[in-house]
């Protein structure tokens, strides 16, 4: 188990390094800087600029600046923001805290929905039900997530039933916690559901493949045989069969919590990490934009983490194998 | 003496299925009858695509027949429905081909065993173990396998499991479809003497789906040739084995066996 877990984690180091090193040096080699744009600002002086360049160490090489930045990054600080002239870390987190709210929300609705419906489905392999289901899992991934977002704000706009942007209403800080807690939910659903629309075809249609494989496999056929109930051969034997494929997946679903939502918080105006990155890249807010990078990556390992944990925990066969029996 | 099965007319279409696919019926099973006496075996051999696994299916009510009555323990299986079959199931079992996959490696021995004693409803760990324990040593398995689990096991251990768990709830018919032929050839042998025993001491009656012959005739009590899902000769076997009058049948016992020296050591029980 300790070898397991520690070969797991050197990966996951080894990782987080390669990506800082890269995000770092390919966002640095992007032309132009922050301060650029100051230079077309005719009350700004050639030496008020070089101050501030040497204040923020722009004009240092690249390579010294990547070591300081890794020597913040190990104390927990990722660095300056030219922009909001604060510290990125507070920043970063604040918005971070409403992409999750946002797209944790959404990945544990798709795993609701997709379980049992993909295992409905694949019990219906060929018949009416599952080809609808089918074709409509199809039309929804057909559909972009832009299309899938602006035709839901067209609805509630036409409809007037829902708020189509923000994450709180004008006066939130006035509210009752239930009425907060009821403001926050409403402002919820469109993003939600775009996202939950824009995912749910994917894992449904792995849940299903994979179930419906696991279904013809001998050892649940011989189980059918000894009038073992519908139900027990659905979710204890073919669901744990198609485990695998599933629980990477889930792993993923987990790494993209940060990066998934992007450009559904930019087009619902949702006050996350997607916004904020995109002005950051525009403005070229450099550590803004490298600290994001990170921040995602750091999900992505962590998400492929928890599926090893629980593909080990799920799978006695994983176990054998690394505690050698 | 009353059979324990009797087949009649039996017919297995496979068609099309769903919205727009349009494949071609096709009859994997056409219009077979047999029927088999307790503590006998029929041997039902033919080349691969005769139709003798549909058979197996068809009548472990694995899948649905076309047309045709299956008469066990004085009911039409072909007329249940899923419900009432659920209590006929116990007495009917199927031993499957490979072992390897149609044992679910994720548990262990004692708990693939002890499995299809859900049926009557819920046991004690103890119980279960227990009952797991004693199957085993009937297939001449020891209660240190409990723990193992199926990868740990050679092809001919996981073979005597997949049998012991078919015992577990005593059933009157076995259907073997093709139990021997992903082992090797001497533990063949000692899987075919152990059906032997299992039959003399449980009054088992088998149905022994195999493209082998000679193992039909060593281990049958009649055979029945099947041939582009027809029964095309059925008899004693011995009368088949030496009289074989339909070219379907000559043509098979001329085909040239697997591994016939290894199957001419097997030794008689």
């Amino acid at each position: 188990m300790m070898r397991f877990l520690l070969r797991r984690l050197g990966h996951a180091a080894f990782l987080l390094i390669g990506v800082s090193v890269l995000a770092f040096f390919f966002s640095a080699l992007a032309p132009g800087n922050y301060f650029d744009e100051m230079r077309l600002n005719p009350q700004m002086s050639a030496e008020r600029l070089r101050a501030l360049r040497a204040e923020y160490q722009v004009d240092r090489p690249m390579a010294v600046r990547y070591i300081r930045w890794v020597g913040a990054v190990v104390h927990g600080n990722l660095g300056f923001s030219f922009a909001y002239n604060t510290p990125v870390a507070p920043l970063l987190w604040a918005r971070a805290r409403n992409t999750l709210l946002l797209t944790g929300t959404a990945t544990l609705l798709v795993w609701m929905l997709a379980l049992p419906l993909g295992v409905w489905s694949a019990e219906r392999l060929g018949r009416p039900a599952d080809v609808t289901l089918s074709w409509a899992t199809a039309v929804l991934l057909i559909v972009p997530d832009l299309a899938l977002s602006l035709g839901l704000l067209v609805l509630a706009v036409r409809s007037g039933w829902l708020p189509t942007g923000g994450m709180v209403s004008v006066g939130f800080e006035g509210f009752s916690a239930a009425h907060k807690l009821r403001d926050v939910a409403s402002h919820m659903v469109l993003p939600v559901t775009a996202l939950v629309a824009s995912a749910l075809p994917i894992s449904l249609r792995h849940v299903r493949a994979a179930v419906a494989e696991a279904l013809e496999a001998p050892f649940l056929r011989a189980a059918e045989g000894h009038g073992i109930s519908r139900r027990r051969l659905l979710y204890r034997y073919a669901l744990p069969a198609a485990a695998h494929p599933l629980i990477a997946l889930f792993g993923f679903s987990i790494g993209t919590l940060l990066s998934g939502s992007l450009l559904v918080e930019v087009v619902m105006s949702w006050p996350g990490l997607g916004p904020f990155l995109l002005e950051a890249i525009l403005a070229r807010d450099l550590y803004v934009v490298i600290g994001g990078v990170l921040l995602s990556t750091l999900f992505l390992v962590a998400g492929n983490f928890v599926a090893d944990l629980l593909l080990y925990w799920a799978d006695p066969r994983i176990r054998a194998e690394t505690t050698g029996r | 003496m009353e059979p324990v099965i009797r087949v009649e007319n039996l017919v297995k279409r496979y068609g099309s299925r769903g919205l727009g696919r349009r494949a071609e019926a096709f009859t994997a099973v056409d219009s077979v009858s047999f029927s088999i006496l307790p503590g006998c075996t029929l041997a039902l051999v033919g080349e691969s695509g005769s139709g003798k696994s549909s058979m197996a299916l068809c009548l472990s009510c694995l899948e649905r027949v076309t047309a045709g009555q299956i008469w066990f323990e004085g009911r039409d299986l072909a007329g249940l429905r899923e419900k009432e079959l659920r209590s006929v199931r116990p007495k009917l079992q199927l031993v499957f081909q490979d072992p390897a996959n149609s044992l679910n490696t994720r548990w262990t021995v004692g708990e693939i065993v002890a499995e299809p004693l859900l049926v009557r409803g819920r046991i004690s760990k103890r119980e279960r173990d227990a009952r797991a324990a004693q199957m085993l040593e009937h297939v001449g398995l020891g209660a240190e396998y409990l723990r193992r689990r199926p990868r740990e096991l050679s092809g001919g251990q996981r073979q005597r499991v997949a049998i012991a768990r078919a015992l577990v709830l005593e059933p009157r018919l076995l259907i073997l479809d093709e139990v021997l032929s992903a082992l090797d050839c001497s533990i063949q042998a000692q899987i075919a003497n152990l059906l032997v025993e299992l039959q003399r001491s449980y009054g088992l009656a088998y149905l022994f789906i195999t493209h082998d012959w000679k193992m039909a005739a060593h281990l049958a009590d009649e055979i029945a040739v099947m041939s582009h899902g027809k029964i095309v000769e059925q008899g004693a076997a011995e009368k088949i084995v030496r009289y074989a009058s339909s070219p379907e049948t000559r043509r098979l016992l001329g085909a040239p066996p697997v591994g016939r020296e290894a199957m001419e050591a097997v030794p008689k029980p």
